[in-house]
């Protein structure tokens, strides 16, 4: 059964299938590596309220039509912690660590985005 | 008062065509009773047909058999110009694309199963391609794309070792049936 299906390979085959492996190795390393957040855009009514690094914990409150709701930002991770919204999707919604993540309180129409940024770690960073 | 009846010329190629595209459209039917752990991840199954029209009857016909089964199963699910529709679409206008090139591969190295495995990483290409710039315009989806590509590869292969054996198996049958006679 096994030989019988590798018959129908022939030897570009393998190299196709050798360099599909190998592109689809790369794009996941290039993907799913090491891309974390390092900062949170924090929007309020749809304008940016605050962009604020993720390297230091803080508390963040932010006004919006409900009312006030505070974003905790710890070990590079950051999350919605209270909002006033009636069923309390974005704060279920947990912590938030790699970029591209967002987390939505559409009734108090704030949001907290992580973004990366593409350059590597250099000497004033760390 | 006479019954009026239009009649379309058609060849024999046009009934292949049709036959071809009809036995697509039912691989369709049956791999979408197959779940899915993630919507877009599926077998293509429909593209056996395409891989073998390429290998008899070359590229303008397996254009043809691709793009009725694309247009007609979405008539059968009801999503015609829908978005599942135009994600079809562009994953068949890639493939095609991708097989004419490809279909100029010596065949000596080269067979079913490399045209498939190109053909499956332009289908993704393109779904991705409309999903990134029509339907969800975020970063976020690039983390999907490691599991399409991976699945591309995967069932690239396997479609492209079914056609591959089909073509064997029938190529064997022809074959005995000229001895016997």
């Amino acid at each position: 059964m096994h030989s019988a299906a590798l018959q129908y390979i022939k030897p570009g085959d393998w190299l196709t299938l050798l360099l599909g492996g190998i592109f689809v190795a790369l794009i996941t390393l290039k993907l799913w590596n090491g891309d974390l957040a390092d900062k949170a855009i924090i929007r309020s009514g749809g304008k940016i309220f605050r962009e604020v690094p993720l390297s230091r914990d803080l508390q963040i409150e932010v006004p919006g039509p409900l009312g006030i709701s505070i974003i905790t930002i710890e070990k590079r991770k950051a999350r919605i912690t209270s909002d006033p919204s009636p069923r309390q999707y974005c704060v279920r919604q947990g912590w938030l660590q790699n970029s591209g993540e967002i987390a939505i309180c559409l009734p108090n129409q704030i949001s907290v985005e992580l973004t990366g940024s593409k350059k590597k770690y250099d000497s004033l960073n760390y | 008062m006479t019954a009026s009846i239009i009649k379309l010329d058609t060849t024999a190629e046009d009934h292949h065509i049709a036959r071809m595209a009809a036995v697509a459209l039912g691989l369709t039917v049956l791999e979408n009773a197959i779940p899915s752990p993630l919507p877009g991840v599926k077998p293509g199954l429909a593209n056996i047909v395409t891989l073998i029209v390429l290998a008899r009857y070359g590229w303008r016909a397996a254009a043809w058999v691709s793009l009725l089964r694309v247009v007609a199963g979405s008539l059968l699910f009801g999503n015609f110009l829908a978005p599942g529709f135009f994600l079809s679409l562009a994953g068949a206008l890639l493939s095609l694309l991708m097989l004419a090139f490809a279909q100029h591969l010596p065949k000596r190295w080269f067979g079913p199963v490399s045209h498939s495995i190109y053909a499956a990483f332009a289908h993704i290409t393109g779904q991705m391609l409309v999903v990134y710039l029509w339907l969800i315009p975020h970063t976020g989806i690039a983390y999907l794309i490691p599991i399409f590509a991976t699945a591309a590869l995967v069932f690239g292969t396997v479609n492209g070792l079914i056609a591959a054996r089909f073509m064997d198996n029938h190529d064997m049958a022809t074959a005995e049936t000229a001895n016997g006679s």
